[in-house]
């Protein structure tokens, strides 16, 4: 644990302002999707919420297809994300703990693909997935994350540590093979780290806009692109726009409030031994 | 016949665990890089069926362009008005949540709850606080007695509001990564000091900054890479389009490379301001690299 010594009641207070500052935004953002639009306005700016979120949700159902966008987010980001656990665990292992040849040089790979930033690559992927005729499938959506270095990264650096290499020697003079180990002794101990994985990708897909925006239609959007379309109308509808912001945070939010704990360790573990 | 395979089980299936992601990976990350140097080197348009060889052409037309420049301009700007004082912001909030506190998961939980919102809802949402006559950040500027501010008009102005957005998502995140590094400095140095008279501050210039020297390289590094792929805050904030405002005041880079993609359909053009917004990445990370080594040996 950190250092020890009793914090001075500003310190509680800097926090504080800072907390009202972190939810602030997300709040107005409620507050005025509760409004009619006429409401907005007021001098000076309203600051609790109004009674028309109900209506004003139905009205993002009616505008643009948000239904259709809450389920292909859905879909885009679990495939996505059990894809991407999947495929970390196993090359996590193998890079944690098998020995096999060409491994250094082949984890340097990993690591150096992480700073190349994606949006590189765009142009030469569109006409990739034109070619194959994906251009407004979810398929095009899906295909290039279904793997990341940061996740290989990942569970190789918590493997390396949380697998006791006598436990999978056991396991060998047992008859076991390299597969059986991983999955009768490796997975059950990568539980809480694929856990943790597992969430930071999912939120990651879920509000991935570039790309979705590339190949994807207002007609057959996910959430981000969907909520784009409702902010770029000619006159911006404000309670329509935040409304739809709230929407596409809320699950967001919950799984967040329900696992913020383990997301929270799980990025400082990942980013002390980065 | 068995202990061939369990040999050949030791030898050859690590390549198998690791080859999903070599595979996808070469297919969907490395090959279109690759490939997006070659669409460059054409006159490459989506709505023609020819694709004629030009060389260098595109690079030439790019630096010939103003409205590259004005977007490089524009990036770096909003990347230096966000990165210093996102980071700054960081150290200090970590520096506090170093303390023993009550409610650690509370404060914590509130670091991060920006950074779980989407870009997408962030940009709308300060998009709306910045807006000239009903904004939240007006009207309150308006009880200081500054006058209203149309955000979105000026260059400095939109960057600023651009840059908000940006260090409201991500200075918690920072925090959070920093925490974890000054955990890591030992509790002795600290009380050392502290029998010696130090304060709070001296502490955190004297121990703890140097101490967590790898991980401020680092956050530097992610955050340049972050920062040139500046997209969704600028195209939606306030209805900016893909220009950035009406004479481009805060159009992007990766705007700018959306514009002739998607918006033209002029992929040889947007390939080669891929290839030179890669450059200036590593151009950034090696000028990042260099100064803090000088840094740390001064």
């Amino acid at each position: 644990m950190g250092f020890i010594r009793r914090a001075h009641p500003l310190t509680y207070l800097t926090l504080i302002a800072f907390l009202f500052f972190s939810a602030f935004p997300l709040y107005y953002s409620l507050i005025v999707a509760s409004m009619d639009n006429s409401a907005l306005g007021q001098v000076p700016p309203p600051l609790f919420p109004g009674t028309h979120l109900v209506e004003n949700i139905r009205r993002v159902f009616d505008t643009v297809a948000f239904g259709k966008a809450l389920i292909n987010s859905v879909i885009v980001s679990s495939v996505i994300t059990f894809s991407v656990v999947l495929f970390s665990s196993l090359a996590g292992f193998a890079f944690a703990k098998l020995r096999f040849r060409g491994r250094p040089a082949l984890y340097v790979g990993v690591i150096a693909t992480m700073m190349v930033p994606g949006q590189l690559g765009v142009i030469p992927l569109y006409i990739l997935m034109a070619k194959w005729q994906l251009i407004d499938t979810l398929y095009a959506v899906i295909a290039p994350s279904l793997v990341s270095a940061f996740g290989v990264f990942f569970m190789s650096q918590f493997l390396s540590s949380a697998v006791p290499t006598e436990l999978l020697e056991a396991g060998r003079v047992d008859g076991c093979t390299t597969l059986g180990l991983f999955w009768h002794v490796v997975l059950p101990i990568a539980r809480p780290a694929a856990a943790v994985l597992g969430m930071l990708t999912f939120m990651n897909a879920w509000n991935d806009f570039f790309w979705p925006l590339v190949v994807l239609t207002p007609e057959n959007p996910t959430v981000q692109v969907s909520l784009s379309t409702v902010a770029s109308g000619y006159i911006t509808d404000y309670s329509l726009t935040l409304t739809g912001a709230a929407l596409a945070t809320m699950p967001l939010i919950v799984v967040f409030a329900l696992l913020g704990k383990q997301i929270i360790h799980g990025i400082m573990q990942g980013a002390l031994k980065g | 016949m068995k202990s061939w395979l369990h040999r050949a089980d030791v030898k050859a299936s690590p390549y198998l665990y690791i080859s999903p992601f070599y595979l996808l990976f070469g297919l969907l990350g490395a090959f279109p890089l690759v490939y997006t140097a070659w669409v460059s080197l054409h006159d490459w348009s989506l709505l023609e069926d020819e694709h004629p060889f030009v060389g260098l052409a595109n690079y030439k037309a790019l630096f010939a362009d103003s409205l590259f420049w004005n977007a490089l301009g524009n990036t770096a700007s909003i990347w230096v008005i966000s990165t210093v004082p996102q980071l700054l912001f960081a150290i200090l909030l970590a520096h506090i949540l170093n303390n023993r506190l009550r409610g650690q998961t509370l404060w914590r939980t509130g670091l991060l709850l920006p950074n779980v919102t989407s870009v997408v809802a962030v940009a709308i949402i300060f998009g709306q606080l910045f807006g000239r006559d009903y904004g939240m950040i007006n009207w309150v500027l308006g009880q200081f007695g500054i006058g209203h501010i149309d955000w979105q008009a000026g260059t400095a102005t939109s960057h600023i509001a651009i840059s908000a957005m940006i260090i409201w998502r991500w200075t918690g995140y920072n925090a959070l990564i920093y925490l974890a590094a000054m955990q890591a400095v030992p509790d002795s140095l600290h009380e050392a000091a502290i029998l010696d008279g130090a304060t709070s501050m001296q502490r955190l210039w004297r121990i703890t900054i140097p101490s967590i020297r790898p991980t401020i390289i680092f956050t530097v590094i992610v955050s340049t890479i972050g920062g040139l792929q500046v997209f969704a805050e600028p195209l939606l904030f306030g209805g900016g389009g893909l220009t950035g405002g009406s004479d481009g005041q805060f159009q992007t880079l990766a705007l700018y490379l959306y514009q002739a993609g998607f918006g033209r359909f002029d992929f040889g053009y947007a390939s080669a301001t891929a290839w030179l917004m890669f450059l200036v990445i590593v151009l950034a990370a090696m000028l990042n690299f260099l100064l803090t080594r000088r840094i740390r040996r001064a």
